[in-house]
């Protein structure tokens, strides 16, 4: 019985033969193996990122509403440049109100979303849970759902729905090599680029990745909704307050070396203004 | 302070006046028997820790029965090799001078140098980097010196290292020990025997010791600081360890917080360990790097809660203030990777500058302090400094300011002057 101690390096290669890949070894917790799957082998020092979008699309729904049910409304989460999150999504869990028949909705294939009826706004609880060579936990997220807009200005339309998204990265530290292997060319993923020479095993597709196209949101019918975020705005933004900011830092500095080489003076200088 | 009490009137708040309140109780603790209370003042007014000589005793000593007489007799010292006769002053008591040896002669120490005989050297202590004219001389050298081994390098003819000296010292006297010995062992008790000069060892620990004390001072300080460093990384790495431990244990809860939670769902501990803390930076992408997925706006938050570890909550709330002046986004709209990596510097840059602004005040208020009240009208040097603020800010600081202040007016110079160069700091703290 080999039993491996945790942190152990491999010296003899194995599973198609990375030898050279030994030294970034790392490995985990399973001990009963006798031999590492690729799924066990993680890339140090490298984060796998995925953007995605997720939020609420509420339509009023007019002469056709109800006391119970006033709006029909959305609640999903897609790629942030709508590619099929199907590769990394295993299935999402929307945790609605208790009001709601079976409150926990289960999607188990891309497109992640979920369409109901109601009146009242509330919190939706999102997990998402990702493959088996991925990662075991969920992740949750949290969105208020959404039905008026701030300004109750006149009746509400029912062809323009009420948006509410929100943007995130989903962030996965220290990859498997399987699961590198496998969405290191997808365009829902951002992967960084490994050195030169990197031998990766042979990416594995099981039957439940959804490889299938249809689960991209680009030719959703609500695509329309969709909210752009681009990070270019922000960038210029941030980029503007931290020129502003630096350059009150060196007046300020400068004012304090002047301070400091002046002696205490006796009476103050004139030319400032008083408020 | 007495007649203070006598007459019934109140105690001021002088400082002066609160000394003299502590020191009653401490002259009611007074108990000097044999010395004056001045005298027991001087020492420290507590008794002491050990006992002093006995007064009594210092005062009488005459023992009536005994004559004492002094004479001036010779003497001889068994520490000496010959047999010189000196003189010295000794107490004679009823007519009979002290026996015994010389007094000092018990410190004339001196080491066991083994002495071997020529048999014995041709038999076991031959060697080829050494004679035995020159073996013998060192070994003279060794009696005469006390085995220093420094003078006896000098000393010696032939040039010689001090580690060849105390190797060919040392060999010797250990193979002449066993060669002795009944059974060897007998003498493997013997630290010659156990742990035999090493002479390589010995250059190696020399040449770290003197590498050691030739150290500046910028590398002593370098070096404290690698070794704080590595023992902060250390103890972070076994904090993280024993969080994941603890992490995994925990049972998947929902969370009220209106941002994200990591997939680990460890925000309850998160949430109180994190800012309790003080992670810097490199702790904190250390244990984002443990958990096996997270969010990127979790990673943010976590990065400016170990930035501002060292602000208070006001400054945290001036810092807020500052973005949204800035026209930033609190918490990023598109929160990628670049974007909240500007954030975080954006955060920490304005961090400096509020930072440099409060040591501006600081300077002024000591500038300030030195100068005559009469000059002053309320909030001189205080608008100085701000007006860089409003420019910046759009006067709003300023105004802000105002209505913070409880009380009179802006500055209150009106406190006596001995308080006066603590005043305006106190104002500050409270303002930041």
């Amino acid at each position: 019985m080999s039993a491996r101690k945790v942190g152990e390096a491999q010296p003899q290669p194995e599973d198609g033969g990375s030898a050279q890949v030994s030294q970034s070894v790392r490995a985990s917790k399973s001990s009963d193996d006798s031999d590492k799957k690729s799924t066990d082998r993680k890339l140090k020092d490298v984060d796998i990122c995925v953007p995605i979008v997720y939020g609420t699309i509420a339509f009023y729904l007019g002469r056709k509403a109800s006391e119970s049910q006033s709006h029909k409304w959305t609640v999903y989460v897609r790629g942030a440049t709508n590619e099929d999150l199907g590769v990394v999504v295993k299935r999402v869990v929307f945790q609605l109100h208790p009001s709601f028949n079976n409150p926990m909705r289960v999607i188990e294939s891309p497109p992640f979303e979920l369409t109901e009826c109601g009146w009242g706004e509330f919190e939706i609880a999102i997990s998402l849970f990702f493959h088996n060579d991925i990662c075991e936990k969920q992740l949750d997220l949290y969105h208020h759902l959404k039905l008026y807009t701030e300004d109750e200005s006149g009746p509400q339309s029912t062809k323009k729905p009420v948006v509410m998204e929100s943007y995130n990265e989903i962030v996965f530290p220290d990859p498997s090599e399987a699961f590198f292997a496998r969405v290191q060319n997808h365009p829902a993923v951002i992967v960084p680029r490994l050195p030169a020479g990197f031998n990766l095993p042979n990416p594995v597709i099981n039957d439940n990745m959804n490889e299938n196209k249809c689960g991209d949101t680009k030719d959703h019918p609500l695509s329309q909704w969709f909210l752009n975020f681009s990070e270019a705005d922000e960038l210029l933004k941030l980029a503007a307050a931290r020129q502003e900011v630096q350059a009150h830092i060196v007046n300020m500095r400068r004012k304090l070396n002047l301070m400091e080489g002046v002696p205490q003076l006796s009476k103050p200088p004139s030319g400032f203004e008083y408020a | 302070m007495d007649a203070k009490d006598i007459l019934g009137l109140p105690k001021t708040t002088h400082p002066l006046s609160q000394e003299k309140k502590s020191r009653p109780p401490k002259e009611s603790q007074r108990k000097p028997d044999g010395i004056s209370r001045e005298v027991y003042a001087l020492i420290g007014g507590v008794p002491p820790l050990m006992p002093a000589i006995e007064p009594s005793q210092l005062k009488k000593r005459p023992p009536s029965d005994e004559k004492i007489t002094w004479q001036w007799l010779p003497f001889t010292n068994s520490a000496r090799k010959d047999d010189l006769q000196l003189y010295h002053w000794v107490r004679v008591v009823n007519g009979a001078p002290p026996t015994g040896d010389y007094s000092f002669a018990k410190y004339n120490k001196s080491v066991d140098i083994i002495k071997y005989t020529d048999e014995e050297y041709d038999k076991y202590l031959t060697d080829p980097m050494w004679t035995k004219e020159e073996t013998d001389q060192l070994f003279d050298l060794c009696q005469q010196f006390d085995l220093r081994f420094i003078v006896i390098a000098d000393r010696f003819p032939s040039s010689r290292t001090v580690e060849e000296l105390k190797h060919r010292y040392y060999s010797v006297s250990r193979h002449i020990l066993i060669a002795r010995a009944a059974s060897p062992a007998d003498v493997s008790g013997h630290p010659l025997v156990k742990e035999p000069y090493k002479v390589t060892q010995e250059k190696e620990r020399k040449r770290a010791l003197s590498m050691v004390l030739s150290q500046t001072k910028n590398q002593e300080r370098k070096d404290a600081e690698v070794l704080a460093e590595a023992k902060r990384i250390a103890e972070s790495r076994a904090r993280m360890v024993a969080r994941s431990a603890r992490e995994l244990e925990l049972p998947v809860t929902f969370n009220d917080e209106r941002g994200i939670v990591p997939g680990e769902s460890i925000s309850p501990l998160s949430s109180t360990v994190a800012p309790s803390t003080s992670m810097d930076n490199t702790s904190t992408l250390g244990t984002l790097r443990l958990l096996r997925v997270y969010l990127r706006t979790y990673a943010l938050d976590q990065m400016i809660i170990a930035a501002s570890s060292s602000a208070g909550l006001r400054t945290i709330k001036r810092v807020e203030q500052s973005l949204q002046e800035l026209g930033v986004n609190l918490k990023p709209r598109v929160p990628t990777k670049a974007v909240c990596s500007e954030h975080l510097e954006l955060r920490k840059e304005i961090l400096t500058l509020l930072n440099l602004q409060k040591e501006l005040q600081y300077k002024e208020a000591d500038g300030s302090s030195y100068r005559d009240s009469t000059y002053e009208t309320p909030g001189t040097p205080k608008d100085r400094t701000f007006v860089p603020d409003s420019m910046m800010f759009g006067g709003e600081r300023v105004v802000k300011r105002d209505q913070k202040r409880k009380g009179p007016g802006r500055v209150s110079e009106a406190p006596s002057s001995p308080a006066q160069s603590k005043r305006p700091r106190k104002l500050k703290a409270t303002d930041l």
